[in-house]
């Protein structure tokens, strides 16, 4: 906390040295490196999206029109969803933040009041990018490349284990150009879905109903990335809160280790932030 | 090796604590930051919402965007992770490696795909 870093330091705690550099503990500091080392990664991934989004504007999908749903909800929410898993995560950091501000007072019950919350935060976060993935992969009802190579979009989901005639109210929406739709229904419908060459619905590896395959590719591994960053946090904090419980920093005299573990979960909210920018909004 | 864990006196890192009155300044500076980071977040989404990409405005916009989440990952770094508490050395030790390395990683990147970006476009894919 404040002024921490600034006093002189006994001999008796220094390094194996002799010294102590920067004033800071070795765990402390070596959990600093990690994450210098781990936002360069991150920083890698998000400039490789950048060079593909330069790469190919136009065809790149934007933020808002692929994220507009909401759980239990139908209708049109653009980026709200995205919005409410930022605020769990920075909510989550507030805890971790006044667990770490109870550590240095000593207060075992506050450790584990705010500790607590954080790892129930993090199981939120969890929860709805779980969500999230599963919207993005199911999708909608899609498209399909029809056999005179034309883009037609479906105006019905045909269920698992269903075709197109047992579809009540199958239709199907080709774009020729920027204004003119033409909608088919009925029978005719039909005969062109059963000529299409392939059905793209929701997301995958190969290919999503989004935009360019990449854009899958990189929502996949950016947000997956991240959200194994909650998940190893989440447990780490759980490692801790039970070494809380125990009595562990009690004894030990101080709680550096729910500090240490603050910085790793801080850091994995700086992620988001800056996953929420460049992947959602711009 | 010596232990880094034990404590033998008040005066290093490990062994900061501070009463109960020094606890409340510091949350109350948690909650100004909290408050700012939702402040922050929903005015992004908002813009996000109703200022379309591809108009006037957007590049305004956009760069928004980027100066807002700069503000907001100064505030978790500085604060929340207590990076301004830090020794001088220690915190350019952190920061300097993005000064130099993720400013000409952005840079290289961006002139490289605007680069692709128009052959594409002269040539088609």
């Amino acid at each position: 906390m404040a002024g921490e870093a600034s006093k002189a330091i006994d001999k008796t705690v220094l390094w194996g040295g002799g010294r102590s550099p920067f004033s800071v503990s070795y765990g402390k500091m070596m959990m600093w490196f990690f994450l210098v080392s781990d936002a360069l990664t991150f920083t890698g991934l998000l400039v490789a999206y950048g060079f593909a989004r330069h790469a190919t504007t136009g065809a790149w999908p934007i933020g808002e029109e692929v994220f507009h749903s909401m759980p239990f909800l139908s209708g049109h929410f653009p980026l709200l969803y995205v919005a409410l898993m930022t605020f769990i995560l920075i909510i989550s950091s507030v805890t971790m933040v006044l667990a770490v501000e109870a550590g240095h007072r000593l207060d075992d019950k506050g450790v584990i009041k705010w500790l607590g919350l954080t790892i129930v935060g993090g199981f939120f976060f969890l929860g709805s990018q779980a969500w999230e993935w599963s919207h993005f992969i199911h999708g909608t009802p899609g498209y399909i490349i029809a056999a005179d190579q034309g883009k037609y979009y479906l105006t019905e989901e045909i269920p698992h284990g269903m075709t197109a005639a047992d579809v009540e109210g199958f239709g199907l929406v080709a774009n020729f150009g920027e204004d003119t739709e033409v909608e088919y229904s009925g029978q005719k419908a039909i005969d062109i879905y059963n000529t299409r060459v392939n059905h793209v619905s929701g997301a995958n590896l190969t290919e999503n109903e989004y935009g360019p395959p990449q854009y899958g590719g990189f929502f996949f591994f950016i947000t997956g990335f991240h959200g194994f960053h909650v998940f190893s946090g989440v447990l780490i904090n759980i490692i801790v809160f039970i070494g809380v419980l125990k009595g562990v920093y009690r004894r030990r005299g101080h709680y550096e280790m729910v500090e240490k573990t603050g910085l790793y979960w801080h850091f994995v909210d700086l992620v988001w932030v800056f996953v929420f920018t460049f992947f959602y909004l711009i | 090796m010596e232990r880094d864990d034990l404590i033998v006196n008040d005066s290093y890192s490990l062994n900061a604590t501070h009463d109960a009155e020094h606890g409340k300044a510091i949350r109350k500076k948690i909650y100004f930051v909290t408050i700012l980071l939702t402040v922050i977040t929903t005015v992004e989404v908002l813009l996000g919402i109703y200022i379309k990409q591809g108009t006037d405005l957007w590049p305004f916009v956009k760069w928004s965007f980027i100066v807002m989440t700069l503000v907001k990952a100064a505030y978790i770094v500085g604060v929340f992770m207590h990076l301004k508490d830090e020794r001088k050395s220690l915190r350019y030790v952190i920061l300097i490696p993005y000064l130099i390395f993720v400013l000409y990683l952005i840079f290289i990147g961006i002139t490289e795909s605007n680069a692709i970006n128009d052959i594409w476009q002269s040539y088609g894919e």
